[in-house]
């Protein structure tokens, strides 16, 4: 049971502490694919260290929220990091939240992070706020219908049965799970703010969506919000991975043997979920803001869709 | 002696907010009598009520007869774990409110205190006592009452016109649904002609005649509750109304419509059917919707919280559409489990709304303002203010680990077993339900920023706003309250379930079990389909947080330095350029369009004074509301030809009449 | 319920990525990428035409779907290509009503396709007979694509895909139709965006542009 615990803590701190790698992974796929040289794949450990040396500047009117809010959205993505299934299967607190609760966990960083964007009273963070709540409004519904799915053919909610139970099965293809494949590939693009939805590298303030919340950060707040958004992205990713790509998983009984056979299978998947990534970045254009809505009412209604279709076909 | 019954002691309880408000009169202008002593009275008694009513939850039914009545027919009590239920959900939210109304209310508002000290308390007194009717003539008073007192509440500032119409709007409506309940007893009672609930109860009725009861309580209770299209009257009157009285009555008295529905369709008409279910979830996904998009652009602060109301109650409809459509397909365990979600949806939003309103309230009286796009910044000037309605926001915009998520945790995974139901449509349909219900839930989330992030954060936008200051003591005692029983709903669920255990077996004769909650965390139908452990959450943040922080203090240092905001190195940064309440409000006032009514005047490049005016009204108003006026009026003015003020033509009405009694008889 | 054959697995995954791809048209504003999803419904349906054939030894059915295959795949695409080429229309910027609300009409449809088809299904004896639900669905999206577009060649890709649709719910549910049918089938398709396409020369030298709402000044006030 101890064993357990120390396994699963042991696998939390590792996803905590390599999330910023899958970060830079994908950024080096970004510029190799642009024909560039890049900065390494561990160049956001180096921007985390020069930005936590330094004095944290605060404008005038910040309130306590505002210093509060990155250690409470780093903490968030802590938090389901250690309810995801990312190596194993036995995740600390798997069997304490659900997917449900999980959506709930995001959507409370991102309260924190819409109100700290208002809070300094500045053009830019309020347009920021704004923004990255209308994109969570439309793809929480969205994220909720692609778990509904998966709960319906796994008759659970809490992600280790849904891993077991997609791993071990017979059917090969679900098609309801190709709906929701889709809608959980395109709510990822949204929620971390990678393009079609939003430009991580864009200097234009007026194409922001993340961006321009964090606009007022510096120092080792800005690092929190940094790591908490490349955390977010390892969590969604191995949610992703968990639901439609679930073999490889260190099974609850395997000992220390099988986690090494999870991580090693792990950090293939993810580099070729980031190389992936990378490619539909690539191939892409921004969209401007206000179709940003109707990319994920897609994703909702063929989340929706793919329910509907588990319903008629069984599967 | 023996102990005296729970029913009695309530009872005795309820008599004393009577007295309470009797003595308000005594010194009707004397401030401090009303507001130190009589308020402060009033909450104790309603805490005593709601310990009293916690007590009698897991004890049998128990029935007693008041000497007061009609001839045949005296007034019935009963207290059974329904309405002890929600004599709990009154009780807690009451206390709250009272102590803040005792810092509250000031001279020189309208009515004076001790008169507004019998209202709030004959108010308070006759919602518990509609709780607690046990048949239709007691309940007809019990509702009367609460209609008439609460109208009087709404227009305590009775010189303002436009708060007198809300209130004769309000009281219109109320006494329409009125009308449909009092319908609603007379098919209920089945042919006994005996109004008792208990004779209702036996009273066996044909299918046909059982869902014409049920339509007309649904709009008996709809139109108390604010359902759509019977919703018209709550953004008028509740903003019309003082903070705590608005409140009181989103807080509690639209949850006694709730107890009306709930008890009239699962427990006087024990077999409900399934096509029932399926309108009041269709109408309740429709009102959720409804309710938050509105909210979403509005520009005054408690017209927000109005239609935000509405977008609660149109959640817990579907709750109970839900538990309908269960009930009837005889799937009595999961109704088990949808009703407990509406139940414990209702308790949380009696919280966490008057948590709210009572804050926008210590607003309106720091600063004078309810339109959003005169405040800002507040959270420098009034920091407990701030604190509380932060709790209030994060519970309402259903976040882990407050309360507000479990109710929704709860409904959504009555949801997932929605597609195993044995009727053909309706398992495809249902889990469309699903969807309305997080996208609504997610819209919430965006109001309740906005909310927020208007009023607290940001800069100040109007000058005044400086000399703002923060709520006084019993006022934080009142949000202290609320603010504490949102927090421990949240993390300790296990109380509440077990207390709606009884309230489940009585309706339907299934509960959840014991294994369903347990201290730690929340498992409904088994530990390994579904589990929520909120200590887990809380917990879980609170260490990583310590944890982080600890952690970068040690490695690195916690140096700050002030500065100007960098805005991008805009120079001239003054508070009009952060985003007022209609800009925030613009994504959604685009994506659902159609939905309102839009008046919109542009300035052209070429107007020397430029001017930008928008209006967003509610369609429901134009298509049904206004017809019905003027049909009204214009049959009134077809009716009004007869009254021609010359005495000879009215004694020869008389006359004809008599004449023609007499042919018809003899 | 027992495991299904991989056969009949593979069949309701081309079931689900038809429906998915006359979605996607629905969505689409860009008209090269209706005719690439038009092509992916043909290469869907000959694959599962080639499948059925296999489970049900029909030897008949591997001609239908080398016939799909050449026609949908190959002919119908290269046809719609050079008709947009020459034409020089790339976008379809105007639509009826606006995407969200499309998309959300097409959700409904879809709703009541399958409830419709639920007790037809019953009548059929073939595995997939599930699958006719989202043959139903199919037709009806591509129906819906049709009314709420207002360039020409959008209209005849939903003709097309209309088509697509009920050939579908034949080879799933019925196993196919007889030879003869096919081949009319087939051929009147052919002739009829051959015809089509000589339309739209005259539409474009007309009134210079493929928007159908000039053809609405053609009635007399």
């Amino acid at each position: 049971m101890t064993r357990d615990l120390l396994l699963g803590i042991f696998q939390a701190v590792l996803s905590i502490v390599a999330a910023p790698l899958l970060l830079g992974w994908v950024d080096q796929c970004r510029a190799w694919l642009q024909n560039r040289r890049g900065a390494g794949v561990l160049q956001p450990y180096r921007v985390l260290r020069k930005l936590m040396q330094k004095d944290a500047v605060v404008a005038y009117g910040a309130s306590p929220l505002f210093r509060a809010s990155p250690y409470v959205q780093f903490g968030a993505m802590c938090l389901a990091a250690a309810i995801i299934p990312i190596v194993s299967v036995t995740a600390p607190l798997a069997a304490s939240a659900d997917t449900i609760a999980l959506v709930g966990l995001f959507a409370l960083a991102r309260v924190f992070i819409a109100l700290a964007g208002m809070d300094i009273g500045t053009a830019f963070g309020s347009l920021g706020a704004r923004r990255e709540m209308l994109v969570g409004f439309l793809s929480e519904p969205a994220l909720l219908m692609v778990f509904f799915t998966a709960s319906l053919i796994c008759q659970s909610t809490l992600l280790p049965t849904i891993v077991d139970t997609l791993a071990h099965r017979e059917l090969v293809i679900y098609p309801s799970l190709a709906f929701a494949g889709v809608a959980f590939t395109m709510v990822l693009l949204a929620e971390n703010a990678r393009i079609p939805i939003d430009n991580p590298t864009t200097h234009l303030e007026l194409t922001m969506i993340h961006e321009a919340m964090v606009l007022e950060y510096s120092a080792r707040h800005l690092a929190l919000i940094e790591w908490a958004a490349a955390l977010k992205l390892m969590n969604f990713t191995a949610i992703g991975l968990a639901l439609f790509i679930p073999w490889g998983l260190t099974a609850a009984t395997a000992g220390p043997s099988g986690l090494i056979v999870g991580i090693v299978t792990t950090a293939l998947k993810l580099t070729a979920a980031g190389a992936v990534l990378a490619l539909i970045e690539t191939v892409s254009a921004k969209l401007r803001i206000f179709r940003a809505p109707e990319f994920l009412a897609t994703a909702f209604l063929l989340a929706v869709l793919g329910l509907l279709v588990h319903q008629l076909l069984g599967s | 002696m023996s102990l005296p019954s729970a029913l009695q002691a309530v009872f005795t309880l309820v008599v004393g907010w009577i007295v309470l408000g009797a003595a308000g009169l005594l010194l009707p202008r004397n401030l401090v009598w009303v507001s130190r002593v009589l308020f402060p009275l009033g909450a104790l008694i309603s805490a005593a009520i709601a310990a009293f009513a916690f007590i009698a939850l897991p004890l049998p039914a128990e029935m007693a007869t008041l000497p007061i009545g009609l001839p045949d027919l005296p007034m019935h009590l009963r207290l059974d774990a329904l309405s002890a239920f929600f004599l709990i959900l009154i009780g807690l939210t009451a206390a709250g409110i009272s102590i803040y109304s005792a810092g509250y209310f000031r001279a020189g508002e309208g009515t004076a205190p001790g008169l507004l000290c019998l209202q709030y308390h004959v108010f308070l007194a006759s919602m518990a006592m509609v709780v607690l009717a046990d048949d239709a003539f007691c309940f007809m008073v019990s509702w009367e009452t609460m209609a008439l007192s609460s109208y009087f509440l709404v227009t305590t500032q009775h010189r303002v016109p436009e708060i007198r119409s809300a209130g004769f709007l309000y009281l219109l409506l109320a006494h329409v649904g009125a009308i449909g309940l009092l319908l609603c007893f007379g098919v209920l009672q089945g042919g006994s002609w005996q109004f008792t609930f208990d004779a209702m109860r036996q009273a066996a009725l044909s299918p046909a005649w059982a869902s014409v009861a049920f339509g007309l309580a649904l709009f008996g209770f709809g139109t108390k509750a604010g359902l759509v299209p019977l919703h018209v009257w709550l953004p008028e009157a509740h903003p019309a109304a003082p903070s705590p009285v608005s409140a009181l009555m989103s807080g509690v008295m639209l949850k006694t419509a709730i107890y009306g529905l709930i008890r009239i369709s699962l427990d006087l008409i024990h077999t409900p059917q399934w096509i029932w279910g399926a309108v009041v979830l269709a109408l309740g996904a429709f009102t959720g919707l409804f309710g938050a998009v509105f909210a979403a652009v509005q520009t005054d602060m408690k017209r927000l919280l109005a239609y935000s109301s509405i977008e609660n109650i149109g959640l817990i409809f579907t709750g109970i559409g839900l538990t309908l459509l269960f009930r009837a397909l005889g799937q009595d365990s999961l109704a088990a489990l949808a009703l407990a979600g509406t139940l414990y949806h209702a308790l949380n939003h009696a919280q966490f709304k008057s948590l709210l309103f009572l804050a926008t309230g210590s607003v309106l009286h720091a600063t004078g303002q309810r339109n959003l796009g005169r405040l800002g910044g507040l959270i420098h000037r009034m920091p407990w203010v701030a604190g509380f309605a932060l709790f209030g926001t994060l519970a309402m915009a259903g976040l882990p680990p407050l309360n507000g998520f479990v109710s929704e945790w709860l409904l959504l995974q009555a949801y997932l077993f929605t597609p195993s139901l044995p009727q053909g449509m309706v398992d495809m349909l249902v889990p469309l339900g699903a969807a309305a219900f997080a996208l609504t839930v997610a819209l919430a989330a965006y109001v309740l920023v906005k909310f927020y992030g208007v009023i607290f954060l940001g800069r100040a936008r109007e000058a005044a706003l400086e000399q703002a200051h923060d709520a006084s003591l019993l006022e934080r005692c009142g949000l202290t309250w609320l603010a504490s029983t949102c927090v421990v709903l949240g993390l300790f669920p296990v109380v509440v379930l077990r207390a709606l255990d009884h309230v489940n077996r009585l309706l339907l004769g299934a509960g959840l079990g014991s294994q369903a909650a347990s201290w730690w965390a929340l498992t409904p139908t088994s530990a390994a389909r579904a589990a929520y452990s909120p200590l887990a959450f809380g917990s879980g943040i609170a260490i990583a947080v310590l944890a982080v922080f600890l952690f970068v203090r040690w490695l690195y240092h916690g140096r700050v330095r002030e500065s100007a905001a960098w805005d991008c190195g805009f120079p001239a940064q003054t508070s009009r350029m952060q985003d007022t309440a209609e800009g925030f409000g613009q994504p959604i006032r685009r994506i659902f369009g159609p939905f309102f009514r839009i008046r919109r005047q542009v300035p052209s490049p070429f107007d020397a004074a430029p001017h930008y005016a928008l209006d967003l009204s509610d369609r429901w108003w134009y298509w049904v509301y206004e017809p019905i006026g003027r049909a009204v009026k214009a049959s009134a003015n077809r009716i009004g030809v007869l009254q021609q003020g010359s005495i000879a033509l009215y004694l020869l009405y008389s006359f004809v009449t008599l004449v023609a009694l007499l042919a018809f008889v003899l | 319920m027992p495991t299904p054959s991989w056969a009949s697995q593979l069949i309701h995954l081309g079931a689900a990525l038809l429906l998915l791809s006359s979605f996607a048209m629905l969505s689409q504003r860009r008209i090269l990428s209706l005719v690439n999803l038009f092509a992916l419904q043909g290469a869907i349906l000959s694959v599962s035409t080639a499948i059925v054939a296999h489970t049900t030894g029909a030897t008949h059915l591997y001609a239908s779907a080398a016939l799909s295959l050449l026609l949908k795949v190959i002919l119908l695409p290269w046809i719609l290509h050079r008709l947009i080429t020459r034409l020089n229309v790339r976008w379809d910027t105007e639509t009826q009503l606006n995407i969200p609300t499309t998309m959300l009409v097409g959700i409904l449809v879809v709703v009541f396709a399958f409830a419709l088809a639920q007790p037809i299904a019953q009548l059929s004896s073939a595995v997939t007979r599930s699958t006719i639900g989202i043959a139903l669905a199919v037709v009806l999206l591509s129906f819906l694509m049709m009314i709420t577009r207002r360039k020409a060649i959008s209209q005849v890709i939903g003709f097309l895909a209309m088509e697509n649709g009920l050939f579908f719910a034949a080879t799933s549910a019925t196993y196919g139709m007889p030879m003869v049918v096919e081949l009319g089938v087939a051929l009147d398709v052919l002739v009829g965006t051959l015809i089509l396409g000589v339309f739209f020369f005259q539409i474009r030298e007309q009134f210079d542009s493929l928007d159908l709402q000039h053809l609405e000044r053609l009635k007399e006030d």
